[in-house]
């Protein structure tokens, strides 16, 4: 790996800790327990449009194991990492029809974050019942991947003529 | 042009999201089981449990000297006079389905609908 791709992944890694903590500091859950605005999800998309497939799963792999040493337990990171890999694995192949704009990749990663973290609680707590708050959970991934993509649209744009 | 097309796509992929979450929603609500029985809790404490297949008419006396008369009449438990100012109970209509509740906040009594006894099974141990 070239020095200036460890520099920029260590950088973009500590970029996506960071929203995860702006994000821990202004819950949601008032609204609709469980939601989160996916701020993270910038970082990933950005490194997914800009640097490439393997570098964006590298970050989101790696912010989520610190993320939840750091800021949960290990239990969370069970759920994290399950919905980290499901919304990339949805947002590569969304982003490789080349049919949807980073708004649309950014609302299935939005989406498959909390279906990944549903299936996990299903198999962890054995109780089906949990799927049934999904339906929720799709609306507002839906609204937040929206504006999570509209973001991740003007970050990326500014990063144009740059070549990282 | 070619931009235009994305967001169309974005706008069909959103919008067919919501309506089939919107879709298995309504299904699940009009899915929802038939309680079985009323069970009223007073200030946190379970008091009663009366069975949602008897009619019956109940007052209930609350611990600050109030009431509510709960109404039971087929399959569906209903409040329609109280003692509470706001009358917020007795404003709520008639409930039957497994999880659904009746609150009066003045008078600290809940009359929750649960179903038959084994859903009350904790999976996690």
């Amino acid at each position: 790996m070239k020095t200036k791709k460890v520099a920029m992944l260590g950088l973009t890694i500590a970029l996506a800790m960071i929203m995860s903590y702006i994000e821990a500091l202004v819950p949601l859950s008032f609204a609709v327990p469980g939601i989160k605005m996916g701020l993270a999800n910038i970082v990933i998309i950005f490194v997914l449009y800009k640097i490439g497939t393997k570098e964006a799963i590298l970050v989101s792999i790696i912010r989520v194991i610190l993320v939840s040493l750091l800021f949960s337990n290990v239990m969370a990171m069970a759920y994290s990492i399950a919905g980290a890999v499901l919304s990339l694995g949805i947002m590569w192949i969304l982003k490789k029809t080349d049919k949807f704009s980073v708004i649309g990749v950014s609302i299935a990663g939005g989406i498959m974050h909390n279906v990944g973290q549903i299936i996990m609680a299903v198999i962890l707590l054995g109780t089906e019942q949990i799927a049934l708050y999904l339906p929720v959970l799709i609306i507002t991934g839906t609204a937040t991947g929206v504006v999570i993509g509209i973001v991740s649209g003007l970050v990326i744009n500014r990063f144009k003529n740059i070549r990282l | 042009m070619f931009k235009d097309k994305k967001t169309r796509n974005d706008l069909i992929l959103g919008l067919a999201v919501i309506i089939l979450a919107a879709g298995v929603w309504l299904a699940s609500e009009l899915l929802k089981e038939d309680g079985a029985f009323a069970v009223v809790t007073v200030n946190g404490v379970e008091t009663a449990k009366y069975s949602l297949s008897e009619n019956a008419e109940i007052r209930l006396e609350s611990e600050n000297g109030g009431y509510n008369i709960l109404i039971i009449e087929n399959g569906k438990a209903d409040v329609t006079e109280a003692s509470c100012p706001d009358h917020v109970c007795v404003d709520q209509r008639a409930v039957g389905k497994t999880g659904e509740a009746i609150t009066c906040l003045p008078n600290k009594t809940v009359i929750t609908i649960e179903g038959p006894e084994e859903a009350e099974v904790d999976f996690v141990s």
